[in-house]
């Protein structure tokens, strides 16, 4: 019997048709929009301004405080402006605008595919040039890695788990990236032992991935320490508390973190970007992308630089479908539906998905039925129908005596609804609300 | 590239389960039930499953309509479900006038006067029995006798009654009770849509089988019912009748699968289901073997409708990490 989390969860329609496609790197197009905010924390500062040269791993922008993170540039040109641009959260935030000419790399970078397995820099050299390369979590929480890889006073790092769950459905980048970059991202997980003093780590898979599990088990016998699990198909497994209680049998409390439990966890995107910044000098910069929807012709991944706009990505695996309703950013659980197509690329995202206008539209709501799936299916053991009450009377109170700050946003409950309520947009809402209250309290 | 695109928050897709697909996945789970009823009480239990659905579905339209002023929403089957339900609570020689009756107090008083469906604090076909039997015990609680050999009779009003395992136990009569495999397989008299434990079983493997349900509404009344019953044989077999029964007598079966699970009046949690079965079967078996009523499933599944929104309150899902 494989592993998986122990409260709740759905099983979606996988739809991963990209998988099994090999790698496409896409040419940089002719400018690139790099956002100052493509993280959890604070935006980075640009150090770059108008009419700067820079070259392919520039640094750009400098990280805007502890948990912030550097930006490089992702081509070689002419920095155009310092500007505000539409990016994937639907706001104008500040951007770098580079016009492309050439492709001129920084001589520092080591661009040549030779594996690099030795390292004989320390933990704190190793985290510095995590720090340095801006690499953050590639699963799209986007939290800066350098900041996970500091454990607070009093915590220990017992064991690194690598998230290679992928249990969105439609996504396919880090099963690719398995696939061709097996002996990278093993490497890139013993640097993170490293880095934190550890001597175990778990590379856990979902059982839809059997290709990547045997490749990389096979591979993991010559790294010491490192095992491959492979998991149940449930989602919202990549969920990081989730991910934890099904491979190590732990809960993290309410409010506390994954170290609390002696747990690292990092996703084999970041672990890759590891190796790479570590190991070859390379700074994040670049990252898999899916693309893919039903009714798109040519389902791929590709290997993209940050700030291509999603529309050439799109343009690359065939075109904008006649009837597209919605442009998703990530897979269809909790990516962010785009405003327009031109938004850039950034580090954490995995993918674009596109949806017809019948896949868009949301059936009318009806009143609850309390049926209690939404209870049966939420991984936190929350009842996500009365959240919602509680935020609709506004009684933030009861929303946080019944835990609505620990809601993990994965969808689950507005999925299973008979009813079609938008459990989890009233959820998020409250949520918002009560966090502010609680931080404010603290202060 | 011009067009317009569409902005929501996550999640993008959906399940594709609805109310209806519930609902018509129950009556499906019905539909062995019904079977058996027909086989049994023939040309009776035509009539009242069909007035019965009738009535319900009419002034569910007609109180939504007119009444409510909003889109009636007879199509989602739970109007539908409330009928048979209702249905096979009541007797297959019930007048129709009753049965118009008992469809105005489901409808009309379980139901529309909290708001509608999801509003009400009582199962509706539950309310409308219940009131049936308070306003008229007489009809109510003569069953016409039934008989195996003569399938699919064609009688209604005018079939021949006789008493109930139930109202037997009450008499203390335990020499007089069917064998076990007649109360299996519903050769016994009762209410239309009860007798037959094979069929409401099979049911409820459906509706497990679909998600409709989970087991623990049902299985914690079943256990607790057998447990209570059986301390109470073994301590005295003349008087208690043994507990396979009383699991297998009166609307035990139909109101453990069909009637306590209930979506809207049931608890959301599994301990809170647990605790609600457990309730369910102790009333039950009181009522039975102590109250003068010889049956007490509709009155325990009553009572406790009522506690489910305190149940909410005080048993919350189990939370992960085991809260604070």
């Amino acid at each position: 019997m494989l592993r998986t989390f122990r409260i709740g969860g759905i099983h979606p329609p996988e739809n991963k048709l990209s998988a099994g496609k090999k790698i496409t790197a896409l040419a940089a197009p002719k400018q690139v929009i790099i956002p100052l905010s493509q993280h959890i924390g604070a935006p980075a500062q640009a150090v770059v301004k108008k009419g700067d040269i820079v070259k392919v791993g520039t640094l750009i922008a400098k990280a805007g405080g502890f948990v912030s993170a550097n930006i490089h540039s992702s081509v070689s040109g002419k920095v155009n402006k310092i500007d505000n641009a539409l990016d994937t959260s639907g706001y104008k935030r500040p951007a770098i605008y580079i016009d492309v000419e050439g492709d001129e790399w920084e001589e520092t970078i080591d661009r040549s595919d030779a594996l690099v397995k030795e390292c004989s820099l320390s933990s704190k050299e190793i985290i510095d040039k995590i720090a340095s390369a801006g690499i953050v979590g590639m699963g799209g929480a986007t939290f800066p890695t350098q900041v996970k890889l500091m454990p607070p006073p009093g915590n220990k790092a017992e064991i690194v788990i690598i998230n290679a769950v992928e249990c969105e459905p439609y996504l396919t980048s880090d099963h690719s990236l398995m696939m061709e970059k097996g002996e990278e991202i093993l490497v890139g997980v013993t640097l993170l032992m490293k880095a934190v003093n550890v001597n175990r780590a778990v590379i856990g898979i979902e059982n839809n991935k059997r290709d990547a599990i045997a490749h990389l088990t096979q591979l993991a016998a010559g790294y010491p320490g490192i095992e491959v699990m492979p998991l149940q198909v449930k989602y919202p497994q990549g969920g990081e508390k989730q991910l934890i209680d099904a491979v190590i049998r732990r809960q993290v409390k309410s409010g506390a973190l994954p170290i609390s439990v002696g747990a690292v966890v990092q996703n084999v995107g970041t672990a890759y970007a590891v190796y790479e910044a570590v190991q070859k000098n390379k700074p994040l910069f670049e990252r898999v992308v899916t693309v893919t929807g039903k009714a798109v012709a040519n389902p791929s991944n590709f290997l993209v630089r940050v700030g291509t706009p999603i529309s050439t990505l799109i343009e690359a695996a065939g075109g904008m479908p006649e009837n597209t309703g919605k442009v998703i950013g990530g897979g269809p659980m909790m990516g962010k539906a785009l405003v327009s197509a031109e938004v850039p690329v950034t580090k954490g995202s995995s993918g674009v998905l596109l949806l017809t206008k019948e896949e868009s539209v949301r059936k009318p709501m009806q009143d609850c039925i309390r049926c209690a799936k939404c209870v049966s299916a939420c991984p936190m053991g929350l009842n996500p129908a009365f959240l919602m009450k509680y935020t609709v009377y506004k009684n933030w109170e009861l929303a946080e005596a019944n835990y609505i700050q620990d809601c993990i946003e994965c969808g689950s409950c507005s999925y299973t609804c008979p009813a079609n309520r938008p459990l989890l947009d009233y959820i998020r809402s409250g949520k918002g609300k009560v966090m502010g209250i609680i931080r404010a309290r603290k202060s | 590239m011009e067009n317009k695109l569409y902005v929501s928050p996550s999640p993008h897709i959906h399940g594709r389960d609805s109310i209806s697909k519930n609902m018509y996945g129950v009556l499906i789970a019905l539909v062995p039930a019904f079977l058996v009823s027909l086989y049994f009480f023939g040309l009776g239990a035509l009539i009242v499953t069909a007035v019965s659905v009738f009535f319900c579905v009419l002034f569910e339209y007609v109180i939504q309509k007119f009444l409510m002023k909003k889109e009636p929403t007879i199509y989602d089957g739970s109007a539908i479900l409330t009928g048979v339900l209702l249905a096979f609570n009541l007797p297959s020689n019930l007048p129709i006038w009753i049965i118009a009756i008992g469809a105005l107090a489901a409808i009309g008083i379980g139901k529309m006067s909290f708001g509608g469906l999801g509003n009400n604090i009582f199962n509706p076909a539950l309310t409308g029995r219940i009131i049936l039997l308070i306003s008229f015990p007489a009809q109510m609680t003569t069953w016409p006798l039934v008989d195996a050999l003569k399938p699919f009779p064609m009688t209604y009003t005018d079939a021949t009654t006789g008493a109930t395992v139930l109202s037997l136990m009450n008499e203390g009569a335990l020499d007089k009770l069917p064998t076990a495999a007649d109360m299996l397989i519903g050769n016994m008299g009762g209410s239309l849509g009860e007798v037959s434990a094979i069929a409401l079983l099979l049911g409820m493997c459906y509706m497990l089988w679909k998600k409709i349900i989970t087991w623990h509404i049902p299985v914690s009344i079943f256990v607790t019912v057998f447990v209570f019953t059986g301390i109470m044989h073994l301590v005295d077999p003349a008087q208690y009748a043994s507990p396979f029964v009383h699991l297998l007598s009166g609307g035990l079966m139909l109101g453990a699968i069909f009637m306590a699970t209930d979506y809207v009046t049931s608890p959301m949690s599994k301990n809170g289901m647990l605790v609600y079965g457990v309730g369910i079967g102790l009333l039950t078996v009181i009522i039975r073997l102590f109250g003068s009523y010889p049956e007490g499933m509709s009155f325990a599944i009553f009572i406790m409708n009522a506690l489910t929104p305190l149940i909410n309150s005080y048993i919350k899902p189990k939370h992960f990490g085991g809260g604070k």
